[in-house]
């Protein structure tokens, strides 16, 4: 019998889950997840060390396929449920997965507080612009004037930048990557789980079958080519007048600061001087 | 193709088994060769959904894809082990061959 080839990929996910996996046909998610792996991966994180936690949703439904400590919880809480498994076990790799609506609507709360307290969580927020796994919504990252299930005439809300708001909130790690830019995000999704305080990567992922639909966006290739030549990257954007750069993904890391104290750490500081001062 | 199974409350658990999932041999062998061994990309078709995203951004066009939408290997001496399809495919259903030189490991 010839050897079949296994994909490191194949390595870390659940071999009692069914397989295909749940997500429509050209669905971003799987590409998204595939880098997740990979990158955990290359930092030779043992899978025991690493804690998923997801909320509801189609991305959300990203930890059942794979062979970490996972946890799929309350829809919007999963930041919330992070938070205290941080606490308890600081040095894990808690890393969320969560998708627009989820993260910025419903969990909307849990996300700004997250990144004000500055805790070290990996917030990878999944954002396709629409409610997927419920038939359509708009979300708060609808652009205006895009069709989903409940605005059929076009959406008049202005969208969320969740980049521009984890960076208002104080989160000290944000970035942007692309579902298409596969081996960049990759790369932005390790030095976000390296990174010691919170730190959020949107990741811009398409919705082929819903969003793709109501939109006249495509197939799902098309969409990726979207992607690919509609973003650009921070350093090439810097060189160009703002005029150029308009109404274009900005992909890279936007924000990096090292040097704010971690929440867990000043947790500890509160515990030991209150301890010495008991003695 | 060994399987260990175990009984449990929701069902027959597969243990241990090939991966990935119940792909039969013959599923793996691409219209290129007979041999899965000379092929530079495995498709396991168990898998694919059709979506098409590994032919289109195939930069060579080593990939092709039939009426019904799935992919297969057309043109096998025009890989270049680039590992695009490989990341870009969102069910993990294809990967190249390390036996043809390639980088595939991710």
């Amino acid at each position: 019998m010839a050897s079949i080839p296994q994909k490191v990929v194949h390595q870390y996910l659940r071999h009692n889950k069914k397989f295909p996996h749940v997500w429509c046909a050209g669905c971003s998610n799987g590409i998204v997840l595939g880098a997740v792996i990979r990158a955990i991966h290359e930092l030779q994180i043992p899978k025991d060390d690493v804690m998923m936690v997801s909320g509801i949703g189609c991305t959300s439904r990203m930890p059942v396929y794979v062979d970490f400590n996972s946890l799929h919880t309350l829809h919007g809480r999963a930041i919330a449920f992070a938070t205290g498994i941080k606490m308890v076990k600081p040095n894990m790799k808690v890393i969320v997965i969560t998708g627009d609506g989820d993260a910025t609507a419903i969990g909307g709360n849990h996300f700004i507080h997250a990144a004000r307290r500055n805790i070290d969580l990996t917030v990878l927020v999944l954002n396709n612009h629409i409610y997927g796994m419920t038939g359509g919504q708009y979300s708060p990252t609808t652009p205006e004037g895009d069709f989903a299930s409940t605005t059929p005439y076009g959406n008049i809300d202005e969208p969320f930048n969740i980049c521009q708001l984890a960076m208002g909130a104080g989160a000290t790690f944000v970035a942007r990557g692309t579902a298409f830019h596969a081996l960049e995000t990759q790369t932005l999704i390790k030095e976000a789980i390296l990174h010691k305080g919170c730190s959020v990567l949107e990741i811009v992922s398409s919705c082929p079958v819903i969003y793709g639909r109501l939109n006249k966006k495509g197939s799902p290739s098309r969409m990726l080519e979207n992607m690919r030549d509609n973003s650009i990257n921070i350093k090439a954007a810097e060189k160009l007048p703002p005029e150029q750069t308009e109404g274009k993904i900005i992909r890279g890391i936007l924000k990096k600061d090292d040097k704010a104290v971690e929440y867990y750490d000043k947790y500890t500081q509160l515990v030991n001087r209150i301890k010495s001062k008991n003695k | 193709m060994t399987k260990k199974t175990e009984k449990s409350r929701d069902g027959v658990i597969i243990l241990e088994e090939d991966f990935p999932g119940k792909m039969e041999v013959e599923d793996v062998i691409v219209d290129a060769s007979d041999d899965p061994k000379k092929s530079p990309v495995y498709i396991f078709y168990n898998w694919c959904k059709k979506c098409g995203i590994c032919v289109a951004f195939c930069p060579t066009g080593c990939l092709g894809r039939r009426a019904d939408g799935t992919p297969y290997v057309k043109n096998p001496e025009k890989c270049i082990h680039c590992e695009t399809c490989d990341r870009l495919c969102p069910d993990f259903a294809i990967t190249g061959s390390k036996d043809k030189g390639g980088i595939f490991n991710g």
